[in-house]
């Protein structure tokens, strides 16, 4: 079985350039185009929270240093206000 | 697994203040600054070293790194480290240029600084441009790439040559170790952060000069979106600036790397 | 303390060690070199920094990056390398850092000659490099009074953060002269507070001459000529010479005024009212001393191994109160004290016309004595 992770990323900092959608090997991420960040982007978020294994790819790729990865499985109290 | 298994594989170092960066949504300039963090925080240099920012896209490289840092002229930023590290030789000193900085303007300074075997470090980014002033033709523009100071494309003929400045560097007897790195995937990023690393060490240990070269994209002059440009870089750059160690001196390639 | 017979360039190398330098930058030039190799021997010696850069832009650029220490650092060059050091002398200036630059002038412009010159004045006094900047500029007159200049110049560059520039001229580089040297200042080896790398600093310090927004830039600019304010009250040196009865004063710096002296004295010995003021500090000027001058003689006369560059400073000072005579001498030329007593005689018997243009009148004297060269 696959590990299990999942990322957290910090709006100020994204900029929607798309490194980690498109860096991603689960397709766990995607840009959301309903919302808007402080700077005027469409932020990145996990469209697909259940295929991420915490490999941190996105994180290493990402140029602003905006994205914090964990491995193991996420508490169900920080999945509320999750973006969508 | 419970939720006591949770360890946080990633996240942001602490060597980057909270400040958002200006360079544009893709650029590779973020990516350099936060490997540069990541090295130096791992090395325990975080409060032992003194930036020389260029004149260019990172010239305000000091609001994001959060450590001392000086402000050189277009250009100058070796000697500039020179003289800072000739005045405090127990600091970690190193500049970061991007590519009409070092490699055009700056080609006196980086290759006198070489030959001394000046013991610092430099960070060099190549993104065949000139970055902050629109995207002019650089020393490393590519034959045939098209750049606003080259609208036809780069004529060999009367615009000249790119500089392969790792290579350049490397016939110097006085840079103990000079590689060839690129931010355009995560592979490459992670073997850039071990150059970087590499390069840090060889300065900590006194071996000599020590260069590693940055292959970066510059979407927004280049006109393309992130992941093309990721891609032209893959196609174009990498043959003409191949990934590589060009000078490992022997006491480099002797040198043991703490912790790794 | 022994008198030693020492080369100027070599003195005021070894001044500037006993002044507790950390670090020197330079590349060689005549007539300064002696200044270069003299330390090249001695800061190793003595475990300091001592590096021969690329060029004189690498040189300034160097002491821009020791100068961000806060540690005692110098170059030294001839007026072509200054020239090129005039970027680096433009950020440092930019940055407010502490630096000390010896000019050991020679003739020119281009790449002129390597004899004894004043050409500098403008681009030391007036600012060579872009931006609004002022550096204190001392020039000495003796060996002696270089190397008592040489260990000023660190003190002031450190008091007001400033660049001080030393200007000599190949005569005083070259000349050997008897003089004390002073004893060894103890070596400051811990950046100061507002420095990088210092101990005492309560968070990191970023020192660049960049200000990207006008307003804050016009606000530093207002900051540092409110400091330069202070320079101007503080810091005026010169030496005047009979003075007190004088009619007509003679005004001239470093050699030029040296010989001066020597027709100075002369025309006293035949009966005419002669002084002589020396400035010491070109920058800040002793605008004052010049002034006050103006108010009670019959005339000026200014001599100097240039086209009259410091003349424009005396005539905008002096403000057709009374006439300013000019004589000079340029690209390598050294003027004989007679020369300077003649020029004092025509002074004297002149047509003592405020309006009359001195530099023109010279100018005319030289086409006849030296020619065009066509």
């Amino acid at each position: 079985m696959p590990p299990k992770g999942w990322v957290e990323i910090n709006e100020l900092y994204c900029k929607a350039c798309e490194t980690c959608v498109t860096d991603c090997p689960t397709q766990t991420l995607a840009i959301d185009l309903s919302r808007l960040t402080p700077k005027g982007y469409h932020p990145a978020f996990m469209i697909h929270p259940e295929n991420c294994t915490g490999c941190g790819i996105c994180a290493v790729v990402c140029p602003d240093a905006a994205i914090t990865v964990f491995r193991g499985v996420r508490p169900e109290t920080e999945k509320e206000g999750e973006g969508a | 697994m419970t939720e006591a298994d949770v360890k946080v594989v990633y996240k942001r170092p602490i060597g980057l203040t909270d400040l958002v960066t200006h360079y544009c949504p893709g650029c590779t300039h973020g990516v350099a600054h936060r490997l540069i963090a990541e090295v130096l925080e791992e090395m325990g240099e975080l409060n032992n070293t003194i930036g020389v920012a260029p004149v260019g896209c990172a010239v305000f490289a000091y609001n994001y790194l959060d450590f001392d840092f000086v402000e050189a002229a277009h250009g100058r930023a070796p000697a500039m480290a020179t003289g800072i590290k000739r005045t405090l030789p127990h600091k970690t000193v190193f500049t970061y240029q991007g590519d009409g900085d070092l490699a055009s303007m700056g080609m006196g300074e980086i290759v006198a600084a070489a030959s001394r075997g000046e013991q610092i470090t430099v960070i060099f980014i190549n993104n065949t441009n000139y970055g902050m002033t629109g995207g002019q033709m650089a020393p490393t523009t590519l034959p045939g790439q098209k750049t606003s100071s080259s609208p036809l494309g780069r004529d060999v003929e009367t615009q000249g040559y790119p500089i392969r400045t790792a290579e350049l560097l490397a016939t110097l007897d006085g840079a103990a170790f000079v590689a060839r790195r690129t931010l355009h995937d995560a592979r490459g990023i992670r073997m850039a952060k071990r150059a970087i690393r590499t390069a840090f060490e060889v300065q900590k240990q006194g071996l000599g000069f020590s260069m590693v070269e940055l292959l970066s994209i510059c979407p927004t002059n280049w006109g393309l979106n992130t992941t093309n440009a990721r891609q032209w870089l893959a196609e174009h750059m990498l043959p003409y600036y191949p990934v590589g160690d060009f000078k490992v001196s022997t006491a480099v390639s002797e040198m043991k790397i703490g912790g790794n | 303390m022994a008198l030693e017979l020492i080369k100027g360039n070599t003195a005021v190398a070894e001044a500037a060690m006993r002044a507790g330098l950390v670090s020197y930058f330079g590349y060689p030039i005549t007539p300064q070199t002696e200044l270069l190799e003299h330390l090249s021997a001695r800061m190793p010696e003595l475990g300091r920094a001592f590096v021969q850069a690329e060029s004189e832009l690498g040189a300034i650029n160097m002491v821009y990056g020791a100068a961000c220490t806060g540690l005692r650092t110098m170059t030294s060059s001839s007026s072509p390398g200054v020239s090129l050091m005039q970027e680096g002398i433009s950020y440092i200036s930019g940055t407010e850092l502490p630096a000390v630059i010896v000019d050991v002038v020679r003739g020119g412009p281009g790449l002129g000659n390597i004899a004894p010159s004043q050409a500098d004045y403008t681009q030391i006094v007036h600012g060579g490099g872009h931006g609004e900047y002022h550096l204190i500029v001392l020039a000495p007159a003796s060996v002696q009074e270089a190397v008592d200049l040489t260990g000023m110049a660190f003190d002031l560059a450190e008091k007001y953060r400033m660049v001080v520039c030393l200007l000599l001229d190949g005569f005083l580089g070259q000349m050997m002269e008897p003089v004390v040297m002073p004893d060894f200042q103890p070596v400051r080896t811990t950046p100061p507070e507002w420095a990088v790398g210092s101990p005492d600093s309560k968070e990191r310090v970023v020192l660049t001459s960049i200000n990207i927004d006008p307003p804050n830039q016009e606000q530093f600019n207002v900051k540092m000529m409110t400091r330069w304010e202070e320079v101007e009250k503080n810091e005026v040196r010169y030496k005047g010479y009979y003075l007190d009865d004088a009619e007509y004063v003679v005004i001239g710096y470093g050699t030029a005024g040296r010989i001066a002296l020597t027709a100075v004295r002369a025309a006293r010995e035949q009966g005419h009212k002669i002084g002589l003021l020396r400035p010491i500090s070109l920058s800040p000027f002793p605008t004052r001393a010049v002034d006050e001058l103006a108010d009670r003689v019959k005339g000026f006369l200014v001599v100097e191994m240039s086209n009259g560059q410091m003349l424009d400073d005396v005539v905008s000072i002096a403000a057709r109160r009374v006439p300013v005579d000019f004589y000079g001498r340029m690209g390598g030329m050294v003027p004989y004290p007679d020369e300077i007593a003649n020029a004092i005689i025509e002074m004297i018997q002149g047509e003592h016309d405020v309006n009359a243009d001195g530099r023109a009148k010279w100018l005319a004297k030289m086409r006849e004595l030296v020619g065009t060269g066509e």
